[in-house]
């Protein structure tokens, strides 16, 4: 029987299965941070269990750590004395079980999305797990890789199996070539706002089509990561060349193991007439630069399009529809570029890659932040990325323009962290989630590209990029 | 051995797609107890001054037009509410607010997958409906505060003396529910098997055993 990409995955880990109920799978990798897992390492103490296989556990902090720590900063020196012990407790749990981790002090800490793959941890064919709903971004290494809660961290540690049920198949074709100024960001959102979203629900999701092959794999992981926003906790796209050409920059496995490792990879793909419960064909070519105008990632439109009124939405989402812009405070603007912008933020596991940050840098042109926006930041995603970002003089780019540079972390993606909008700032973000309260309490955010997100800095409005 | 019949005040929101981030902000994820979330759940809505962890909740200003703070709601057991409830981040905090608020059961056409699966492990019920069964309940709860009963062993939710519901969910979760069980003790029974499987894969796929750190 023809497999799905999936299939093979879920076939390949499968250690024992109640058809009915739920199947017991193995994981090759367990991504940990300061947020989700405290509860877990608890229980495991709880219960006098020790990490079933310590080396397929990497940590670091991310969620709530400072991103203006400079030099010589470390756990002891977060000011936000809760933030502070949860930052400690990770250092102490890694410490007393013996878990790698990438520490706040470290060169390659980073947002754990980011610092997997460019540290080679992120291998293909593997399955990942990690209590944090963007590890969909692995997929795009042709991986079986989801966000689980914190008893499932806990099952993960002490059992080294994941306790699951087995997820439809659902196929997203992208064929074309996009418009300049257009990115895979763009892509993801206008599929969002296609499907909604609850439309991945129950279903891995396959990113497929010229388009898709076209991709670097910082773009791929861009699409990957905001699966979960499509409602689908796996995002993936199968092995190809540009998948084993960066695995090889980036992971240290010897030559001949690199080459038997590529044999196996080579076969991570769908078979030919492998059979999807649900697909959509999408053309690249007619997408425009999307940007969220709501609360939820679906409420999106094209960048010089109309926001939506009573009359554009069937009756049962109108209380939706007002909701959304009365807490957006949309109530007198008819389109997105009537907007005046507060602050800006580039970063995030979606858009914090060396790629993301040459995109904004590249719109920048030698002009100034607008004096309409009260702070601009750039996050790198990681402290590699940030020093390839310094090698290549990304960084003086965006300082001389009037951005800050700050040091890696989830930053303004999610207001647990001194990075957090004021209420009623409206913000224009290349983060994941546009929903009440997420970047501060009463913040307003608008998601968008990096490019998108640097031409607002400039502007302090939105623009259309090729103007 | 979990009561089987969930009996209480049905608490509704009108809304599609309330994310984990509604039911409880990023904030209170700093805790590092699995407990204590109850007087946070909602938080955005449920208060108007902005939250901490070290609040307390009859200290602050509150929306007294939010429903869980009007009576007899702040006693509600069974949430009702509309599409893909809980999606967003994967954070079980939003579930262990729910459960520390005190509801039992959350009624919704559709939940986001891994809050789903979340509940399961924290004794909260997620139950699936069609929109059209979801549509008449909201009606039945509308004039007045309504009580429903929801017998797990018959998978039924009785809304008044004569009517009911049916709904279907995996045995082998809701026996979570039912019987208290614990996944990992569950899971270390098959020890053996599991060891086995990765000897093989230490053989097979020596790559994702040959990493150093």
């Amino acid at each position: 029987m023809p497999l799905t990409l999936y299939d093979k995955l879920w076939n390949e880990h499968l250690v024992q299965t109640d058809d009915t109920n739920e199947s017991l799978i193995y994981i090759d990798r367990h991504y940990l941070h300061e947020v989700t897992s405290p509860q877990a390492f608890e229980g495991l103490r709880h219960k006098n269990l020790k990490p079933w296989r310590l080396d397929a556990n990497i940590a670091t902090p991310d969620h709530n750590v400072p991103t203006d720590r400079g030099n010589e900063f470390d756990a002891a020196s977060i000011k936000d004395e809760v933030a502070k012990i949860q930052v400690v407790e990770l250092d102490k749990n890694c410490n007393s079980f013996g878990i790698h981790q990438f520490d706040i002090t470290s060169n390659k800490q980073g947002i754990v999305h980011v610092i997997g793959p460019e540290l080679g941890y992120t291998l293909p064919g593997m399955t990942i797990v990690c209590g944090d709903s963007h590890t969909s971004t692995h997929g795009a290494f042709g991986c079986l890789a989801m966000g689980i809660g914190t008893s499932e961290v806990e099952h993960v540690l002490a059992t080294q199996c994941l306790k699951i049920t087995k997820l439809k198949n659902m196929q997203v074709n992208f064929n074309g070539i996009p418009q300049r100024g257009v990115t895979s960001k763009d892509i993801v959102l206008h599929l969002i706002k296609l499907i909604g979203t609850a439309g991945g629900t129950g279903h891995a999701i396959e990113f497929s089509g010229s388009y898709i092959s076209s991709l670097s794999m910082e773009s791929r992981m861009t699409i990957c990561n905001m699966a979960i926003e499509a409602g689908a906790k796996v995002g993936l796209i199968e092995v190809d060349s540009t998948t084993l050409d960066y695995v090889k920059h980036h992971s240290n496995l010897s030559d001949s193991m690199f080459h038997q490792a590529s044999e196996y990879w080579k076969t991570l793909k769908s078979d030919l007439d492998a059979n999807f419960d649900k697909t959509i064909n999408i053309d690249v070519s007619e997408i425009k630069p999307q940007i969220t105008w709501g609360t939820s990632p679906e409420m999106t439109i094209d960048f010089d399009a109309n926001i939506p009124t009573q009359e554009d939405v069937d009756e049962a989402s109108h209380e939706n529809l007002l909701l959304a812009k009365t807490y957006m405070g949309l109530d007198d603007s008819k389109t997105l570029q009537d907007l005046s912008f507060d602050r800006v933020f580039i970063g995030s596991c979606t858009n914090s890659r060396i790629e993301d940050l040459r995109d904004a840098a590249s719109v920048i042109n030698g002009k100034q932040v607008s004096e309409d926006i009260t702070e601009a930041i750039v996050v790198p995603g990681s402290g590699m990325v940030k020093a390839q970002a310094e090698a290549e003089g990304l960084d003086k780019i965006f300082i001389n323009a009037g951005f800050l540079w700050r040091d890696p972390g989830c930053s303004m993606c999610l207001g647990m962290n001194p990075d957090q909008l004021q209420p009623y700032e409206r913000c224009a973000s290349t983060s994941n989630r546009n929903f009440e309260g997420r970047q501060g309490n009463l913040g307003r955010t608008h998601l968008m590209s990096p490019l998108m997100a640097a031409l607002t800095a400039i502007n302090g409005k939105i623009i259309d990029p090729l103007s | 051995m979990t009561n089987p019949i969930i009996t209480g005040i049905v608490a509704t929101f009108d809304r599609d797609n309330i994310d984990t981030d509604q039911i409880i902000p990023t904030e209170y994820l700093k805790s590092i107890k699995k407990f204590g979330f109850g007087d946070f759940l909602f938080d955005g809505w449920r208060y108007l001054d902005e939250g901490r962890l070290d609040m307390v909740s009859d200290e602050r200003s509150k929306n007294h037009e939010f429903i869980l703070n009007k009576e007899p709601y702040t006693n509600s057991e069974i949430l009702l509410t509309r599409d893909n409830f809980g999606c967003g981040s994967s954070r079980e905090h939003a579930v262990w607010a729910l459960r520390d608020f005190g509801f039992k059961a959350v009624i919704a056409s559709s939940f986001g997958d891994i809050f789903y699966n979340n509940c399961f492990k924290n004794s909260v019920l997620p139950i699936i409906l069609t929109k059209d069964e979801i549509n008449h309940l909201f009606e039945i709860c509308s004039s007045s505060p309504t009580n429903f009963e929801i017998d797990l062993m018959k998978k039924n939710i009785m809304f008044d003396d004569e009517s009911s519901y049916s709904f279907d969910v995996k045995e082998s979760l809701l026996d979570r529910i039912v019987n208290n069980l614990d996944d990992v003790d569950i899971t270390l029974k098959h020890k053996n098997h599991i060891e086995a499987f990765e000897q093989t894969r230490r053989t097979q796929r020596p790559w994702l055993f040959d990493y150093s750190n």
